[in-house]
């Protein structure tokens, strides 16, 4: 028998480590994706309409908001750990920024997900 | 406990020192399989003991050693914070226990006490601590000097001084390395506390063997494995900005000077 250990207690740098590797394996498979629809126009046209057109669906319109849920986190994120790597000042507020980064999220996020959700169930 | 606080103990309640009862849910490792358990068998087992608001959480443990169970097996030495022996995951968090006190850690619920993570667990909190002396030695944790040796001592500015300072009170307890997501992972990591010994070489102006160790550190196992996670500078039970001296180093070696 082999009792689980506790997950480990890391504060907010261990949680955006965390959300930074996911959010990008996740972008990594959804350009993987596209790349492949994309080059089916060289195959065949018709068979890349078919598949485009499944991007209107509701279903794949939430996994749009995810996708640009996890672009917008890996991207700030990003910018928060290139300001660490960077600046000694950013390095010692790092805590701080991780929540500056949530904050340009939400905001982000807030302008762009009524219009998007709109779209997709709207029928616009 | 001062000994004037323990006279007063026993003779009148005025100014004695509160007890409180508090539990430890300690994770063992039984590498011998005795009590009919499998050899290696790993479990989790609760001490209830009494504890003064002035006691840490090595005083617990010595009590269930010598009070409860003889068999628990975990490292410590000089008990105050120096030698680094007795670093533990307390409550999920990496601390030396002798730097913990009890009260600090909500005694009402269990006090969880684990290994540290990512070397071999021994028995009970007895990690293998041989990989990570082995990062440490790779940097080459010495001066390292080029012509005749002066007949006095090699003098250095206030300034130069202080470029190093914090890294030089690492006491190798291995509580930044083992709270690293990245080594858990990949052994093949440095971890924090060998980079931290070479900065402690790198930036002093007395020794001359800086680019043998940024090569070292520049390696597919060295400092680029840094995600920034942090919780090696929080684990730190001496405060040294541990990312600090590795974002330090990464700058050196981007930037090519020291």
């Amino acid at each position: 028998m082999s009792p689980a250990p506790t997950l480990y207690r890391g504060r907010e740098g261990m949680w955006m480590w965390l959300v930074h590797r996911t959010t990008g394996v996740a972008i990594f498979f959804f350009l993987l994706i596209h790349v492949l629809d994309t080059s089916l126009v060289r195959v065949s046209p018709e068979a890349y309409n078919e598949v485009i057109g499944a991007y209107k669906t509701p279903i794949y319109g939430l996994i749009e908001a995810g996708l640009v849920a996890a672009i917008v986190l890996h991207a700030f994120n990003g910018l928060r750990i290139i300001a660490v790597d960077r600046w000694t000042w950013a390095l010692r507020h790092q805590r701080m920024l991780v929540w500056v980064v949530w904050g340009i999220f939400v905001v982000m996020m807030a302008a762009f997900l009524p219009r998007h959700l709109g779209h997709v169930f709207g029928g616009a | 406990m001062t000994a004037t606080a323990e006279k007063t103990d026993s003779t009148s309640e005025v100014g004695a020192v509160p007890t409180f009862t508090v539990t430890l849910r300690i994770l063992r490792h039984d590498p011998e399989g005795l009590d009919g358990r499998e050899a290696g068998a790993e479990y989790w087992e609760e001490f209830t003991v009494e504890a003064f608001a002035t006691d840490r959480v090595l005083d617990a443990l010595h009590t269930i050693k010598w009070e409860q169970d003889g068999s628990l097996a975990f490292r410590r030495s000089c008990a105050h914070g120096v030698c680094g022996s007795d670093a533990m995951r307390i409550n999920a968090k990496n601390r030396l226990a002798c730097k913990t006190l009890l009260k600090d850690l909500n005694p009402s619920r269990p006090i969880t006490v684990e290994p540290i993570k990512g070397l071999p667990v021994e028995k009970d909190l007895i990690v293998d601590m041989e990989p990570f002396f082995a990062s440490y030695r790779e940097i080459m944790p010495f001066l390292m000097t080029t012509g005749p040796t002066p007949e006095r001592e090699r003098l250095q500015s206030p300034e130069e001084r202080a470029r190093f300072d914090d890294t030089t009170k690492c006491i190798m307890c291995a509580a930044c390395t083992t709270a690293c997501p990245v080594f858990w992972t990949d052994g093949q990591y440095f971890g924090p506390q060998a980079i931290v010994g070479a900065h402690r070489f790198i930036f002093d102006s007395r020794d001359e063997g800086e680019w043998d160790r940024l090569e070292v550190l520049n390696d597919k196992a060295g400092v680029w494995k840094c995600r920034t996670a942090f919780n090696c500078t929080e684990a730190c039970p001496r405060g040294i900005e541990v990312t600090k001296a590795i974002s330090e180093v990464k700058k050196a070696l981007t930037s090519g000077e020291v």
